[in-house]
């Protein structure tokens, strides 16, 4: 059995082999919001199925019946360019609970295939389902899928072929944390946001601070302090948090007798000057340490999240000046890398200047 | 305030209340008490190890002073035949609630409801005040198409069981019915039996995989808090103070709702089942806070929480009394937002004689003396 799928950017992506490796799965629960348990009603993927990603970038993310082999099917044949031209990677997914040789041996063919046509396509390889195995068993895994990998390319020839490869379950964070690297990649100046954040965090003493496209919680990008899982995972839970509160009582529309009697006397001025901020913004203080945990929204799809240092609840004031110059400079930056192509945009971002304290 | 003074000397003081939680065995009961109780997720495997041997009897501390004593009784059926016999007296009597659960994918219903049928029997002759609540538990195995059916038709059966359980009773030994079944019962006729005992029987859908189990909760809970007209007609007086839209006051552990106040706007909120969903989301979010921090599931996690969201509206979580969250929506604006939180702090004294020890009524009048701030306070925008 084997599989893969794939995927994604800039426009396009793809993706072949065959067998349920959990790659429609994937996308349910990342761009559609399935509950991973009702993952299982899902049926077997029969066409390309292409799902959009309605986000700061445009992405889509197609989605590939295992059964078929693009490369070398009798029957049909596919247009190439029109599926791997415009493509930023490629994704493969591998069930690590399954005999993966086959597998590894037609995401091999794959990608020598694509190495000699389409040298820029990112391969992107997860190892999948390994939630229930053992740490130590995982890293075997991985390993074994590596050198397979690496030893039949340098047989041919190939020498830095971009493969990356990814642990994922979609029972856990994990799924999202790869999707995250995958779609960083693809980033136009993904250097110049993170150097954004990190100065964000050196200056309000942030300990971590992740910029998260709302609706898949993928994070586009984060500081430079090292990766940390428990982090990902709280600002993403936080995230749903504010997500579910937000249906509930910001989805539906309030009467007009509210609206006038609210600005009314005393206060005698419209809502929206009433407020401070037109955006989502929001803070936790947990009771361990009281560190704080705040949220702020960007722009309709990314929203800021950041775990602070201990005591500084008190000084949220600054920090919030502070984070809305950055959420300035990150609007104009994707103001400037929207349209491809645009080239020394990012000068004129330089940094933004930030409140010290 | 003569308010405060007033609802002091409706307090009344409270026993412990015996909460039976019976079922099959393999039905989800320990699992569910977990859930609620202690705080695991419905995926934690360790929340529902092995089987219930006899009796596990937990006291759980709750609002106002009040401690449930749930009695899990282990479902087996050497068990449940012990209950019935030996046990009959020392389990039966002075019960406040029984919770029954039933799993909706048992292949022997015919056999489930016996047991059943035997239970409320001895329940009606040793606790005939006992309230009732049936869980139809596990609802999430079956296809969400046809769950609402399913479930109704179970309920229908169940009802008339239970029914069928109380008029035969009701025949052999009618002084253990209320008086009231009594002189509406005419000698065999069990239909109007049902009618009689309806207002002690609820029946619920239930799954641990989402947050009708909350509901149900909510709805046992609801009904066991004391004092609890006294909360709720404070917390009107609070959310017409301080505008708010939405006012939710929640248990500390098991985030249950335990009493709530909403707008006329609020009520025009299309969410009907927003109080459990805020129960859910609220539990799942302090899991992962004990996860990130390494604390207890069922340490405190969060002390303050806001939301601001432009100019829909805003909202904001603390810790109010020693036993209670309070979660308050409330429509746009930093001024109100601000003397929103400045007055429920400030209202902190007088629900706090509601919950803890019952304190003295000269305590109580102390309390008195801190009010709102004033309605002009509130009312003046800073400009």
């Amino acid at each position: 059995m084997s599989s893969a799928s794939a995927e994604d950017d800039g426009d396009v992506p793809a993706d072949t082999s065959s067998g349920p490796s959990g790659k429609s799965s994937i996308s349910s629960v990342v761009f559609h919001k399935l509950p991973p348990s009702e993952t299982l009603f899902l049926e077997s993927t029969a066409r390309i199925q292409k799902d959009s990603l309605n986000s700061f970038m445009e992405f889509q993310v197609w989605d590939f019946p295992g059964q078929i082999d693009i490369f070398d099917n009798p029957n049909f044949t596919f247009d190439m360019d029109a599926i791997f031209g415009e493509i930023g990677a490629l994704i493969w997914v591998i069930d690590a609970q399954d005999d993966y040789l086959e597998a590894v041996a037609r995401l091999n063919s794959t990608i020598l295939h694509l190495h000699r046509s389409y040298p820029h396509i990112n391969i992107e390889v997860f190892i999948h389902k390994v939630d229930g195995l053992s740490d130590d068993y995982r890293l075997d895994i991985q390993r074994d899928v590596t050198i397979r990998i690496q030893d039949e390319l340098s047989d041919q020839g190939v020498e830095n072929a971009p493969v990356n490869f990814h642990l994922t379950s979609i029972y856990n964070h994990s799924i999202f944390e790869a999707f995250s690297k995958v779609i960083q990649k693809l980033i136009p100046r993904l250097g110049q946001l993170e150097a954004m954040l990190t100065n964000l965090c050196r200056t309000c003493r942030f300990e971590k601070a992740y910029l998260f496209d709302v609706n898949t919680k993928i994070y586009i990008a984060t500081d430079s302090t090292p990766e940390d899982m428990a982090s990902y995972e709280i600002c993403s839970d936080y995230v749903d948090v504010i997500i579910d509160f937000t249906e509930v009582y910001g989805s539906w529309p309030r009467s007009e007798q509210w609206r006038e009697k609210l600005e009314g006397e005393p206060w005698a001025q419209p809502l929206d000057e009433q407020v401070a901020c037109e955006w989502a913004e929001s803070g936790m203080v947990l009771a361990d340490a009281r560190r704080p945990i705040m949220l702020r929204e960007v722009d309709r799809f990314l929203a800021l999240v950041a775990i602070m240092k201990e005591g500084s609840y008190e000084k949220m004031p600054q920090i919030n000046m502070n984070v809305d110059v950055v959420v300035k400079g990150l609007t104009e930056f994707f103001e400037i890398t929207k349209p491809k192509g645009v080239v020394g945009g990012a000068e004129a971002l330089a940094s933004p200047g930030l409140v010290q304290g | 305030m003569s308010a405060s003074a007033a609802a002091h000397a409706q307090l009344k003081k409270v026993k412990k209340q015996k909460v039976l939680l019976m079922g099959k065995s393999g039905s989800g009961k320990s699992s569910m008490r977990s859930i609620i109780f202690s705080n695991y997720l419905a995926r934690t495997p360790a929340a529902c190890e092995g089987a219930t041997i006899d009796i596990d009897l937990s006291h759980v501390k709750f609002l106002g002073n009040l401690t449930l004593n749930l009695w899990d009784c282990g479902g087996q059926e050497a068990f449940m035949e012990n209950y019935l016999s030996q046990q009959r007296a020392h389990v039966f009597s002075n019960v406040g609630v029984l919770i029954y659960v039933f799993d909706i994918e048992s292949r022997d219903v015919e056999r489930d409801l016996a047991t059943y049928v035997s239970i409320i029997s001895a329940l009606v002759q040793y606790s005939r005040e006992a309230k009732i609540f049936v869980l139809i538990h596990k609802m999430d195995l079956i296809q969400p198409m046809t769950r609402e059916e399913v479930f109704d038709h179970r309920a229908a059966l169940v009802r008339r069981k239970t029914a069928e359980a109380v008029a035969i009773v009701h025949k052999q030994k009618p002084e253990y019915l209320p008086q009231s079944a009594n002189a509406q019962t005419p000698s065999s006729s069990t239909p109007s039996a049902s009618t009689d005992l309806s207002p002690n029987l609820q029946l619920f859908a239930t799954s641990i995989w989402d947050q009708s189990l909350y509901k149900a909760w909510a709805s046992i809970i609801h009904d066991l808090v004391p004092n609890l007209s006294v909360i709720e007609t404070q917390l009107a007086s609070l959310g017409l103070a301080i505008d708010a839209d939405e006012i939710l006051l929640f248990e500390r552990t098991s985030f249950l709702v335990v009493s709530k106040w909403t707008s006329a706007e609020g009520e025009r909120n299309p969410y009907g089942d927003r109080f459990e969903r805020m129960s859910n989301i609220l539990k799942s979010w302090k899991h992962t806070c004990s996860k990130y921090t390494g604390t207890p599931r069922n340490a405190e996690q969060f002390s303050d929480f806001e939301y601001k969201m432009g100019a829909t509206f805003s909202m904001f979580a603390t810790k109010f009394t020693t036993n209670t969250y309070i979660l308050v929506c409330m429509p746009p604006g930093e001024a109100r937002f601000n003397s929103a939180k400045l007055n429920v702090a400030a209202a902190r004294p007088w629900f706090k004689f509601l919950d803890g020890p019952v304190v003295s009524a000269q305590a109580a009048g102390a309390v008195a003396g801190a009010g709102y701030l004033g309605e002009g306070a509130v009312g003046t925008p800073e400009s």
